[in-house]
This record gives structure tokens, C-alpha cells and sequence, in this order.
């Protein structure tokens, strides 16, 4: 058929064409077929996924955690407290004779960082992690969100998996808006110079920036291992507070665990029991054995409160 | 997929084609059901047949189960027993082809509505991240929000929010473009809009599967209805032929109704009734203006004469004996 023939029965279609009422289901179709404005789909072929998908969502899904004011506020209020920690030693080791800790962390500018990871790991570093992993899924379904998510469709493991991996990265950034600050305030307050371990021995101030390195990447697990226990209880609600203060709850029954001697049997096995073994790096040589039996302890919280979250998210009826 | 046998006292109207070929059909489902822990059943042994190219109302009351069906044919929500089939395709690579609003728009508020826009397709594991800001910007644009993209979403009003979520819908390419309730809370107006961008989206070949409560909006934008109550199908088909089951009356208004009913009587047309200075009877065929004439032959005084189609509300009245829930 020539090209004008086919423009000239289009015209002719259109122009017995009726517009009042309801438009049959075959004129439809028909429409369809004389060249929709907007080409449908092509059926058939199921359409392809595009190789760098899992990395946009997950763009995405950093660009809304750390543009939102509320977690930024939060980086930012961990990022004071070394600040306040250096200037109260300060003062304090201009008072003569105090000696010891203060003494230690007065002498040298590195060794702020360990004072205020020591401060912050236990409780306030967790917290804040616990604030945006617990949010990740129940946030979303609390808002409705959630469902536009699944439907679009993300996936659901594919959409946890994103999830968990946007939480250890907020993990190390609160890792880092305590040791960054720590590290500047250190040298700004502080000498700097060689470092005096713990055990005595004296280290360079390369070798003890390193160890500061080691420090934060520990820290930085630890904080991943709790983001994942956060995330499972994140699958079980639709309320992110309450996702969130279960998994505070939990960190502080364990602290109270802890300080139960006739309990010290389950002490290794609960996760801030291992928080605090990044001071490792201040022994020489390094006591990688307490440290690699950290890390083995917060591998096995991933891959515990991982497999949990999974198989809750997998299989949850999402009504909200 | 499996074959179905139609059981006994199956739904009245066009019965979902069992052995039909499967390209004909958007959506199939063969005794969908759920069964909530409680023990309540949303959704009971349903079976649903959207053909393709289709406007599908997808009818009934608050509450009878639209949502939840919905729900399941987005992969939301796990059916208790029977199964269903999207695009012919499995869920995963049906549903980058089906836009949707389930249960109204949702979004993050402190994000703009062209940011939400690009949240929701990176979550679309097929969408080109390079064409994204062109397709958002022609999802905005046929939605008629191209002017407040930029605006955060918290600000937008109830029809803004409405639209948007529509414009998340059509993000892609789309086979199928499944809208719970489109119309909720928008005004005269906004109700319109979305009607013709409805018919318009249709138009382009895309099936469109709408839920309503609201009859007489399927009844205007619809090719064919299914109507749900308590969960269990009712009935379904074209809009005609669900209508096919009713008569079609002809109702004369005049103050000589004695004698109008004695005419209609005497031209055979069934079931006269009077009420007051009004007279209606069965049309059977008849054309009205021939009834027109007889009347005014035998001089009576005919001040209306109109011919009286059932609506889908007569529909589901004569069906389950009660009322639709019009108040919704």
C-alpha cells in the first residue's frame, strides 16, 4: 500500500469517526494500531534491565539520607563532642598536676580521637545509626512510600539490599563526623608529635595516624553490625520510632547484661561488648586477635539479623 | 496456565473467557483469594478478565475488596489461594510496564514533586537513569504540573498530589496503567482532568484498569465494569452488555395520565405504571417518537417524553437487591 493511500484511508477513519459516548473496545484497539502518539510498550519482549540500576537506587537512596536535615543534625551533633572533649582537657591539663589518662591525651593530638570514640561508641554513636536504620523500611511504609517502591518495581530484595548498604555507609560517615573532628581538634589543642601506646611503647605520628585509620574502620563495622539488628526490627513495623527505640533498648539492656558479673559468660556474645576492642590499635604490636574476633562477632550480627530481615521482608503483605 | 471450568451460578454478564488466548488479556485471575489473619476474607475466589485496550471499572463499595485485589496484582500483598497473570508476563517484568495509584498518592514531603518523580523511577530497575529527566518532565507536563515541579510536595494541594501520583504512573512506557480511586478528593473540575486524561491515555493503546465507589464515573469513562461486593465478583462485562440485562423504559410526562396509560397499553408496550402526572412502560423496541405520535394522535397533552436507559446503579440494585453505597 503507497503512502498516500494510507493517508487517505486515516482520513477517512477519522472522519466517520464518532466522538459521543463510550468509544468501543475494537475502536479502540484500532485507534491503537493507526500510530498512538506515545508508542505502548512494545509487547512481547520483557524489558531489559539497565546495568547501573542497582547503583542509581542507590544514589538515590544516599542523596535522601544525607540531604535530610534530620541526619545531618545528627552528624553534626556527634561532630561537637570531640570538640567539647579536647577543650575540657585542655583546661583541665593547664591545672597542674593531674597525670594519667588526662596526662596521655594532653600530650599528644592523635589521641583525642580514641578518648572520643570511647565516649561515643557505646551509646550516642548507636543511637544515631539505630535513628536511620530503624527508619529504613517502616519509614517508608509508615509514609506509604513503600508500596510505590515495590510497585515500581524495586524489588524487595533488591530495595533491602540497598537499604542495609546505605546504612553501613551512614554508619561509617557518623564513624567519621566523630573521628574528623576529634583528629582536628586534636592537633589544633594538642602537640603533635610521636605517640605513647598504652603499653608504653612510642610509635610515629604516621604510624599513629594509621592505627587512627584501623580505629575507624573497626568502629565502622561495629556500627554496620548494629545498622543490620536496626533494619530487621525495621521490617516488623510500620512505625519507625518504634523500630527505632526497640533497637536502643536493646543496646542498653545489653550495656546492663554487661554489668552483671555473674552474667559474664554471655558477655561475648553481645554486640557493645565488642565496640570498645578498637582500642586494640593501642597496644603494640596490635592485638588483631581481640580485634578479628570483633570483626567474626559483628559478621555473625550481619549475616543473624540479615537473614531475619530478609526472610520477614520477603514474605510481608505490605497493607500500608 | 491452567484451565478453569465455570462453576454453577457463576457471575452474571460476560463470563471471563476461560480458554481465550492469553495475548487478549492484560489482566487474568482464576479464584483469586485472600484471607486476612482474623480469618476475614477481602477478596473471594475472584476471577477477573481485562481485555486488552480495555477501560476496566472495577466497581463496588467501599470495602468490598477493590484494593486488595489490587494489591495483589501488584505483588504486594501474597494471595491466599488462586493466581493470577499480569501482561502474561512473570510479576517482575510485567509491572515496569504497569503504572499505578494504589490507595492514593504517597510521597516524601520535603522533596519537590520532579525529586519525588526521579526517587520513584530509580526504583524502576528497567528505566534509562539518561532519560529520566525527559520523561519526568513530559509525565509533569501531561498532568498539567509542569509549573509546580519545583515545589516541595508538602505544599501541594489534594488535586496536586493527586496528579502527581498519576504522573509517577506514567513515567514509562506503559501496557497497563492500574488507578485506585483516580478521582478521590478532587474537585468538579479535577475530576474532569482526569477523565479525558484517562480516555486520552486509552487512546494511545494502553489498557486502563480504574476502581471506583463512584457508578456514574465508570459509567463515563468505562468500556467495560466488573462489580465487586463483599469481596465476591457480582458481575462484568461491557458496559453494554452488564446493562443488557435491564429494560429500557419510556416515561411520558402529561396531565392526562389516565389516558396516556390506556394509549401506551393499547400499543402493547409492557408493564405500564402511573404515578401522578407521569407514565411510564417497557419501550420493547419501540421508537419513541412513534409512541410520540400514537399520544398526541389520541390528543393527549404530552409535556415530556423520554426514553429511560438502566445506569449501572439499576445494575447492581437488580443483582444483590440492595443499594449501592452512594454515600461512599
Amino acid at each position: 500500500m503507497s503512502a498516500a493511500e494510507t493517508a487517505a484511508e486515516t482520513a477517512a477513519e477519522t472522519a466517520t469517526r464518532r466522538t459521543p459516548g463510550l468509544v468501543p473496545v475494537g475502536e479502540t484497539l484500532r485507534s491503537a494500531e493507526r500510530g498512538p502518539r506515545q508508542p505502548a510498550a512494545d509487547p512481547g519482549t520483557p524489558p531489559a534491565r539497565m546495568p547501573w540500576s542497582f547503583w542509581r537506587l542507590l544514589g538515590s537512596e544516599l542523596g535522601l539520607t544525607f540531604r535530610r536535615p534530620r541526619n545531618l543534625l545528627m552528624l553534626a551533633a556527634l561532630g561537637v563532642v570531640p570538640i567539647v572533649i579536647g577543650v575540657a582537657l585542655r583546661v583541665v591539663a593547664a591545672e597542674d598536676g593531674m597525670g594519667g589518662i588526662i596526662e596521655d591525651v594532653a600530650g599528644n593530638s592523635l589521641m583525642l580521637t580514641f578518648v572520643s570514640f570511647s565516649f561515643l561508641v557505646l551509646l550516642f554513636m548507636p543511637v544515631v545509626v539505630s535513628v536511620v536504620a530503624g527508619d529504613s523500611i517502616a519509614g517508608e511504609a509508615g509514609a506509604g512510600t513503600l508500596r510505590y517502591l515495590l510497585a515500581a518495581p524495586s524489588g524487595r530484595t533488591r530495595l533491602l539490599a540497598v537499604k542495609y548498604v546505605n546504612a553501613v555507609v551512614f554508619a561509617y560517615a557518623v564513624t567519621a563526623a566523630v573521628a574528623l573532628p576529634a583528629l582536628a581538634t586534636g592537633l589544633v589543642l594538642f602537640p603533635a608529635g610521636d605517640v605513647t601506646l598504652l603499653s608504653g611503647t612510642t610509635i610515629s605520628m604516621g604510624d599513629g595516624l594509621l592505627r587512627i585509620v584501623i580505629a575507624v574502620g573497626y568502629v565502622g563495622a561495629g556500627m554496620a553490625a548494629l545498622a543490620a539488628v536496626a533494619l530487621a526490627m525495621s521490617t516488623f513495623t510500620e512505625v519507625s520510632i518504634g523500630a527505632i527505640a526497640a533497637t536502643i533498648v536493646l543496646i542498653i539492656v545489653c550495656q546492663v547484661l554487661r554489668a552483671i558479673p555473674e552474667l559474664g559468660s554471655i558477655t561475648p556474645y553481645l554486640l557493645p561488648t565488642r565496640f570498645t576492642n578498637f582500642d586494640a590499635v593501642l597496644r603494640s604490636p596490635i592485638d588483631t586477635a581481640a580485634m578479628g574476633e570483633g570483626l567474626l562477632a559483628f559478621g555473625a550480627y550481619i549475616l543473624l539479623f540479615g537473614s531475619i530481615a530478609w526472610a520477614r521482608f520477603s514474605g510481608k503483605d505490605i497493607t500500608s | 496456565m491452567t484451565a478453569v471450568t465455570q462453576e454453577a451460578g457463576a457471575p452474571f454478564g460476560a463470563a471471563p473467557p476461560p480458554g481465550a488466548d492469553p495475548g487478549e488479556s492484560a489482566i487474568v485471575t482464576h479464584g483469586l483469594t485472600k484471607r486476612f489473619r482474623g480469618g476475614q476474607v477481602a477478596v473471594d475466589a475472584l476471577d477477573l478478565a481485562v481485555p486488552r485496550g480495555s477501560v476496566f471499572g472495577f466497581l463496588g463499595p467501599n470495602g468490598s475488596g477493590k484494593t486488595t485485589t489490587i494489591r495483589m496484582l501488584l505483588g504486594l500483598v501474597a494471595p491466599t489461594a488462586g493466581d493470577y497473570s499480569v501482561l502474561d508476563l512473570p510479576l517482575a517484568q510485567a509491572l515496569p510496564r504497569v503504572g499505578a495509584v494504589v490507595e492514593g498518592p504517597a510521597f516524601y514531603p520535603y522533596l519537590s514533586g520532579e525529586a519525588n518523580l526521579r526517587r520513584f523511577d530509580a526504583a524502576d530497575p528497567t528505566a534509562r537513569g539518561g532519560t529520566a529527566a525527559r520523561r519526568i518532565a513530559e509525565a509533569l507536563e501531561r498532568v498539567g504540573l509542569s509549573a509546580a515541579a519545583g515545589k516541595r510536595y508538602r505544599n501541594y494541594s489534594l488535586g496536586m498530589r493527586q496528579r502527581l501520583a498519576i504522573a509517577a504512573a506514567l513515567l514509562g512506557p506503559r501496557e497497563l496503567l492500574i488507578l485506585d480511586e483516580p478521582t478521590n478528593g478532587l474537585d468538579p473540575q479535577g475530576t474532569r482532568e482526569v477523565r479525558s486524561l484517562v480516555k486520552e491515555i486509552a487512546a494511545d493503546g494502553t489498557t486502563v484498569f480504574v476502581s471506583s465507589h463512584l457508578l456514574a464515573e465508570v459509567e463515563q469513562m468505562c468500556t467495560h465494569a466488573a462489580i465487586m461486593r463483599t469481596g465476591r465478583l457480582v458481575a462484568q462485562g461491557t458496559i453494554a452488555s452488564l446493562r443488557s440485562g435491564l429494560v429500557v423504559r419510556v416515561r411520558v410526562e402529561t396531565p392526562d395520565a389516565a389516558d396516556a396509560a390506556r394509549v401506551l397499553g393499547t400499543l402493547g408496550l409492557p408493564d405500564v405504571r402511573r404515578s401522578g402526572a407521569e407514565v411510564t412502560a417497557e419501550l420493547d423496541g419501540r421508537v419513541p417518537e412513534q409512541i410520540n405520535a400514537a399520544l398526541v394522535g389520541e390528543g393527549v397533552a404530552v409535556r415530556g417524553l423520554a426514553v429511560v436507559r438502566p445506569s449501572l446503579e439499576d445494575v447492581f440494585v437488580g443483582l444483590t437487591g440492595e443499594g449501592f453505597d452512594v454515600g461512599g
